[in-house]
This record gives structure tokens, sequence and C-alpha cells, in this order.
């Protein structure tokens, strides 16, 4: 439970974010030593988690006839070659006791008919080694995290806080300042060890799978600490989302045998480097690393050009192709992608039994993030951060897809056992400094937002611009001239956002203050992705700049490191890891 | 597309919408807002809409928006439903009303207080508690297709709280477990894996637990996952009336509860 003291709250360690990786978190701590005290920070009840519409699956090495070589080098090509490779190594070794052990905490991971689990194949990788729950792997995933974390008296929930301030006294974090929405009141809660486990922030982008609380906090968090966000340039579009809504349809219907057709009925990848087009009805289909199971980065840059050269269809919600699944077959489809026949059903009007499905890319995934080790650490001490976002690399310039339900679980747990270890040297936390903090920070918040007559800015025409600036600036393929555009505008909303007036000034349940203190998280994070992207004047994975087509190993061999400052960031360099994968071509089908 | 496309926005719609203020202490009322009409939207766009373009202060909750974080359950026109997959087309051209989901306590306008249900959770034990101990390293415990198929669907439940604010138990007793609860009790009570029935028993078989429900069966109505709580509920009464036979029939020879196969 938390300190009796009653001003000041405080735990052992502090995990802000109750999705995946936060709740791995927790449960590691629990499990290694009940004796700690842990709190879970979270703006949501935990089960509401992103981690929760992860359909696909989560991949580790299980089959004798796979190798964690096989899973390293396709993790390292697929990432074009920007993933440190000894963090790589290391999240290929422990990811199947990490599955394993969900197993054990009753995850209903599909079965073989001999009762092992089993394996599905997906983008990027060579075998199949995706484990999955049928299409709701996330769901699945984040239930069990979230039943079996129930247990441990040890762990303290602070459900519906947002954490607004990293409290730093004698050069380490000590704790947060949270609103606790319920009350409004700013509140410090003090850590030892704190943990970032905030997810991504794909709602910078006005198109994107992501869930509305995907906002980017805990990045914006550290980034105004000091901590250097990286690799931000790294966004990733998933080939596949419902036009509109941004809906997601699994990499695995892809899996399954699902393919992509353009307006003329054809399966365009076979133009764009990816293989040759094998019948759906040959036994070879789908062949792993080729065409519709190609890595996501180069699906959405084949649609951007399909696009351009007028191959694709036009709907109201912009342009399109078809996902087909007719020929998997009804009772397929139903054992093992019944959400995408409910998704689609519910919110396009068709059935992927019969019908083609629309799809087009979609923001879904941050590469970059708060930029950690190995071992979940951050330049921060005292600060560690796993999942979404964190950046320790193993995504580099593109995930794999079915990576990150298994990042969360592997960095998560090694994020919690760095956290104790810090604990342990740091026994102290400066209760009364953290404390004056958080009242300061209550001050500000108030006086920021509560001021009536301040200003004629709304939430909502500040995220429409941003969101626009960052599509039309920063997507799949970029310029000079769009990304400076991007960044002068996304400095202009800073600018704006000052002056954001609030309709509800009540401390009760105040959703629009969440909204907007959700909003300076989103312009925080925009700033790093522009300008990283900016800084970057090459191509390589998901980061395509039309004036720059080639990969420059010479100069871009690098981390991108973003400071903020207070003009623009400052960009720094580091070197990638590269222990036995030299930077070599990505093949995928051809050549 | 769903959307037709010659479709502007000079169709709109009304919403009714439930709303409490605490910190203004004004008593709950109701407020009526215009929307644009668009056959692709639920009544969280319009929600969302309203929020956006009309008044910051309506608060509610959601996120996922595609019907599985459990996030945005209300009762749309007295009907317990996801607002996220109730569309505008199914209510057009009538007024809809919103209020927060019944027999919970009302937080502010749209939200509702659920503690209590995670409460729960953690008396049903809602965890896996091994029936044989095995260490991760000695892989995993083997279940076949027809034993995960047992309880699987029960393990579809998203704690979106529609089959509460459904049970005329639950609103007549708040300490009733409730559907989903006991449902999520049998997922791992039917689970090959587990074999803490025993330890769960005490709670799904007392005063608050199963025999509390009527069986009305409004909760598999109104589940948007097809988890079938009700079902469930019967299937543990069996369990438990079985119990009690063998109970009754050898005290000593106390058999597993519930997963017995």
């Amino acid at each position: 439970m938390g300190s009796s003291d009653s001003t000041c709250l405080s735990h052992d360690i502090l995990i802000v974010g109750g999705g995946g990786a936060g709740l791995r978190a927790a449960i590691a701590i629990g499990e290694e030593n009940p004796d700690l005290t842990v709190g879970v920070i979270s703006k949501i009840y935990p089960m509401r988690s992103h981690t929760v519409s992860a359909e696909g699956g989560a991949a580790a090495v299980i089959q004798s006839s796979d190798s964690h070589d096989h899973h390293c080098y396709d993790t390292i090509s697929g990432a074009d070659w920007l993933a440190d490779q000894d963090a790589v190594e290391t999240f290929v070794e422990e990811a199947p006791r990490e599955l394993l052990q969900l197993e054990h905490w009753g995850c209903p991971w599909s079965r073989n008919p001999d009762g092992t689990v089993a394996v599905r194949p997906f983008g990027g990788m060579k075998i199949e080694r995706t484990w999955y729950a049928s299409d709701k792997t996330g769901f699945h995933m984040l239930h069990s995290l979230f039943q079996t974390a129930i247990q441990y008296d040890n762990v303290t929930r602070y459900d519906e806080w947002f954490a607004t301030k990293l409290l730093i006294e004698d050069g380490r974090c000590q704790g947060v300042a949270a609103v606790e929405l319920g009350t409004g009141q700013v509140r410090a809660i003090g850590g030892k060890g704190v943990i970032m486990t905030t997810g991504g922030a794909g709602r910078i982008f006005p198109f994107t799978t992501n869930a509305a609380v995907k906002t980017g906090d805990g990045m914006a968090l550290a980034y105004r600490a000091g901590v250097a966000l990286k690799d931000m340039e790294f966004v990733q579009y998933h080939p596949t989302g419902l036009p509109g809504t941004g809906i997601l349809i699994t990499e695995a219907s892809r899996g399954e045998g699902g393919v992509l057709l353009n307006k003329n009925g054809e399966r365009y990848l076979a133009n764009y480097d990816l293989g040759e087009a094998v019948d759906v009805n040959d036994e070879r289909h789908p062949v792993k690393r080729t065409m519709e199971l190609g890595p996501r980065d180069r699906l959405s840059q084949a649609f951007e050009l399909e696009r351009q050269k007028g191959n694709t269809l036009q709907g109201e919600y912009g342009d399109y192709v078809h996902l087909d699944l007719r020929h998997i077959g009804e009772k397929k489809i139903n054992k093992k992608l019944p959400f995408v026949r409910e998704l689609c059903q519910n919110y396009v009007g068709i059935d992927p039994v019969h019908e083609l499905i629309p799809v087009r890319p979609v923001i879904h995934y941050m590469m970059g993030g708060i930029d950690t080790d190995l071992q979940a650490a951050t330049s921060l001490p005292g600060l560690f951060a796993a999942g979404e976002c964190a950046c320790v690399s193993i995504n580099g310039a593109n995930r794999l897809g079915s990576n990150s339900l298994t990042e969360l679980l592997v960095f998560g747990a090694r994020a919690a056992r760095s956290a104790v270890r810090f604990a342990e040297q740091n026994s102290t936390i400066n209760k009364q400094a953290i404390t004056a903090q958080a009242t300061q920070e209550q001050t500000r918040i108030r006086e920021q937002f509560f001021q009536p007559g301040k200003g004629t800015e709304t939430i909502a025409s500040i995220r429409v611009d941003l969101n626009r600036a960052l599509e039309q600036g920063a997507g799949i393929y970029r310029t000079e001239e769009s990304l400076q555009t991007a960044c002068d505008q996304v400095r202009e909303l800073k600018e704006r956002y000052k002056s954001v007036e609030l309709a509800d000034h009540s401390l009760t349940f105040n959703t629009e203050l969440i909204a907007v203190l959700e909003l300076g998280s989103l312009l925080d994070v925009a700033e790093a992705v522009t300008h990283s992207a900016l800084q970057r004047r090459e191509s390589r994975g998901s980061h395509q700049r039309s004036d720059h087509a080639e990969r420059d190993d010479e100069q871009f061999l690098k981390h991108s490191l973003a400071y903020q400052t207070d003009g623009n960031p400052r960009i720094e360099y580091s070197d990638v890891s590269i222990t036995r994968w030299p930077p070599g071509d990505r093949v995928y089908g051809s050549k | 597309m769903a959307a037709s496309e010659s479709q502007t926005a000079t169709e709109t719609m009304k919403l009714e919408v439930f709303r409490f203020l605490p910190d203004e202490g004004e008593l709950p009322n109701f407020q009526t807002y215009e929307v644009p009409y668009r056959d692709d939207w639920v009544v969280l766009d319009a929600l969302n809409y309203i929020k956006d373009e009309i008044d910051g202060t309506l608060s509610y909750r959601w996120s996922c928006r595609m019907g599985v974080c459990g996030s945005c359950g209300m009762m749309v026109n007295g009907e317990p439903k996801l607002t996220c997959s109730a569309f505008l087309r199914d209510y057009y051209p009538n007024q809809i009303k919103v209020e927060p989901l019944n027999y919970f306590p009302v937080i502010r306008d749209l939200i509702i207080n659920m503690d209590q249900f995670i409460d729960k959770l953690g008396e049903v034990k809602t965890w896996l508690i091994p029936a044989e101990e095995k260490s991760v390293d000695e892989g995993e415990y083997l279940q076949t297709p027809a034993q995960l198929a047992k309880y699987k669907q029960y393990t579809m439940c998203i704690n979106c709280m529609l089959c509460y604010s459904a049970c005329p138990v639950f609103g007549q007793h708040p300490d009733f477990l409730g559907p989903a609860a006991i449902a999520l009790g049998q997922r791992y009570n039917l689970d090959s894996r587990d074999g803490g029935a025993d330890e769960r028993a005490d709670v799904l078989f007392s005063n608050e637990g199963i025999w509390e429900c009527t069986f009305v069966g409004e909760c598999s109505e109104v589940c948007p996952k097809n988890v079938d709580p009700a079902g469930a509920i019967q299937m543990a009464k069996v369990t438990a009336t079985n119990d009690w036979f063998k109970g009754l029939l050898m005290p000593k020879g106390k058999k597993k509860s519930g997963g017995d196969q």
C-alpha cells in the first residue's frame, strides 16, 4: 500500500502505464520480491489499454525447424539494419520463455491438435513463429496479465490518474506528479525506481489504428525532462486498415493466405520487388518473406506507388485497395480470423467470406521512443522505459509484425529487474521536495488552463491542424520541403497551444483537462518526429525521402536522438550495435 | 463503403444526453444536442462531435472505438450498448437518448464508478491456479483444441459492464458478483490447466454468488461478445449441485469441482 504520509504517496517501484509492458513489469516485481511495493498509474483502467487491440500474434522461436539466428536475421533485415543487434539477440533469446510464462498465467494461446502451442506465418518472418490467440492476441494477453496482476497484494493501482511531470530531485527521478481524475487533485507519487510503459503516439496522425489514448504522454514526459527520444522519424504504416475508421485488419489475415488486389484485381505487389504471385490454391501459398508476407514498410510504400499509377480505387475516405480472404473459406476464417469478420461486418458492412475488404495503409506504430539501453534504463537515473514508448532498439527503421507484443513482455520484465536493482541502491525519496514540486505543478496546470478569457483556441482545432501537418508533411514519402513545412507548422501550433481556452473548469473527472494535457504530449512528440525526419537525409525502412531515395549507411547507419530545447530540438546521433549481421540488402522474394 | 457518397452534413439528428456535474451542485438533467447525421457514424462519433464542436464539458469514456477495450458502454435508448458499435442509422431519424449504464453510481455525466467490479474479480480469483505445478523451463501445459474450446467463450469478456446494467438482480443487490465476474470464474474453473475450483467455490457459491441469479438471461442478450454469462451461471449451478450431492454421499471424497473431465 501507499505511504502512510497523506501528502505523499510512495512506492518502491512506480510504473506509469497499465498496458502489457506495465503489467508485465508489475508482476515481475510481485514475483521477484513481494516485500517491495509497486504503484501502477494508468490514465484508464488497465484492461482498456491499447495492447487490447493487438490482433495477430506474438513472435518467439518454438519450432524445431526454427532458430534464434533466423529470428534475429528476420528482425534485423526487417529493421533495415537500424536495430541494435545485441538488443535483438537478447530479445530473441528471452522471447520464448516470456510467451511460455504467459501460457502458465493462463493465456488462451491457440493450439495444435497435440496440445502444443500453435504458430502462424507473419510478414517478414522466414519461418512460422507467431503465437496467437485466434485474432485477439493482444486482448487475451492483456486480460491474462491484468487478471494475474490482481492477485499481488503489493501492487497498488492508481486507475484513472494522469501523470503530468517527472519529479526529479538530486539528479534522480523520484516519482511523478499526477492528476487524480476523480478529484482533479494533483498529487506526488514517489518511486525509488520509475518505469514508463505508456505506449505509442499514433494519434499525432489523423488516420491511425491507434486508440484515442495513444497520445505519447510518457515520451513527452521524458523528453521534457531532458531524456532523448530516439529514432522518432520511423513511424510505421500498417498496410491494411479500414478506410475512414482506421480499424486494423490484422496481418494474420495475410498470414492465413489473404492477398492484396488493385482495382484491376491484380496482385500488384508482384511489381514492387516482393517476389512472384504464387496462386492462392498452390500449396506453397503464402510464401513467407514474399508478396503479402513482405514487411509492412514495403507493402505500404507499394500501395502509395500503385496509387500514383492510378491503380487504386477511390472512396469517400481516400484511395484503397482490396484484401481478398474469400479463398480461405468460412470455416478457417471463423476459426482463425473471427474478429476480422466481425469488424468487417460491423464497420464496413461486408462479409469477408464472400466479399473483398477495402483497405489502405494506416498509421500503426512508433519504432522510436524514449532512448533506453538493454537494461531498459534511460539517461536519467531512476527512470526506465519499456514497450512502445521506449526505443531499445529492436525495431530499427521498421518493426516486424508480432515482435511488439513479445517486446513488451521481454523489456517490461527487464525494466522491472533493473528498477528493483536501482531501488536497492537508492533507497530514499525526498518526499518533502517532490510534494512541493507537485504543488507547483497543480498551480501551473490551473493557471495555464483554468483561467477564463485567456484565448480563443480550442483543443479540436489544434489537434486537427496537427494531424493534417503530420499527414501532409511526414507521411509514407517525405521531402525536405514537406518536412520543413511540418516542422514550422508544429512550432506554430505549439504557440497556439498557449492560448487554449477550456470550457470545463471543474475538478470532478474533467476529461477536457486530460485532452488538453494529451494534446501537449502530441505536440512534443510531433516536434521530435518532424525534426528527426527532416535531419535524416536518406531513405531507410519506414522513412522514405523522395529527395534522398537511397539508404546511406556511411552517414546514417545511426540512431537519431532528439533533445528538447527552448527552440527547435537538437538532433544528435549514436552508433548502431552491429554484432554478427553486417548491413546488407533487404531481399524479399526476388533476386 | 458504408456511407453513401452523396451524403452531406445537412441532415441532422438529436441526442438527449444525461448530464450530472457534481461540482456545480446541480441535480442530474438532460441536455439535447443536434449533430450531423451520417449513416456510418456510431453514437460515440456523435458524442465526440459534441465534445469537439459544441460542448467541451460533456464527459464520457472511450478509447479503441472498435469494440474491444470495453470503455464506452452506455444506455442508448434504454438499452446497454457499446456506443462505438451502435450506429446512428439504426435510430435515425428519431432522437437518441444516451445515459450512463444502469445500476452503477454515476461519477459525472456518462461516467460510472466500476471499482467494485475489479474487487469482485479479486474475490473470484480470476487467475490461473495451476492444477499441477510446472516450471516454465518444462514448457507449456498441453491443452488440446477441444480443451481450449471448453472455456474459450468465457475468455472473451471485455469487462464492458453491459451485462451488469441489464441484470435486475445486480440492480437490487449491488453485492451480487454479477454475470461477468461469475463467467470469468467459470472461465478458469473450466480451464484444463486450472485446479482452483475449490478455492473459488466459497465465493462463487456464496449468497452473493450464483444462487442470487434468477436466470433472467438479459446478461447474455446484451453481451456484445457472445460470452453467455447466463449459461456460465447455469453451468456453475449444476456443478455446485452435483458437488453438494457428492458431498452428501461421500463427504471425504471431495472431488475437484468445475473442470471435472
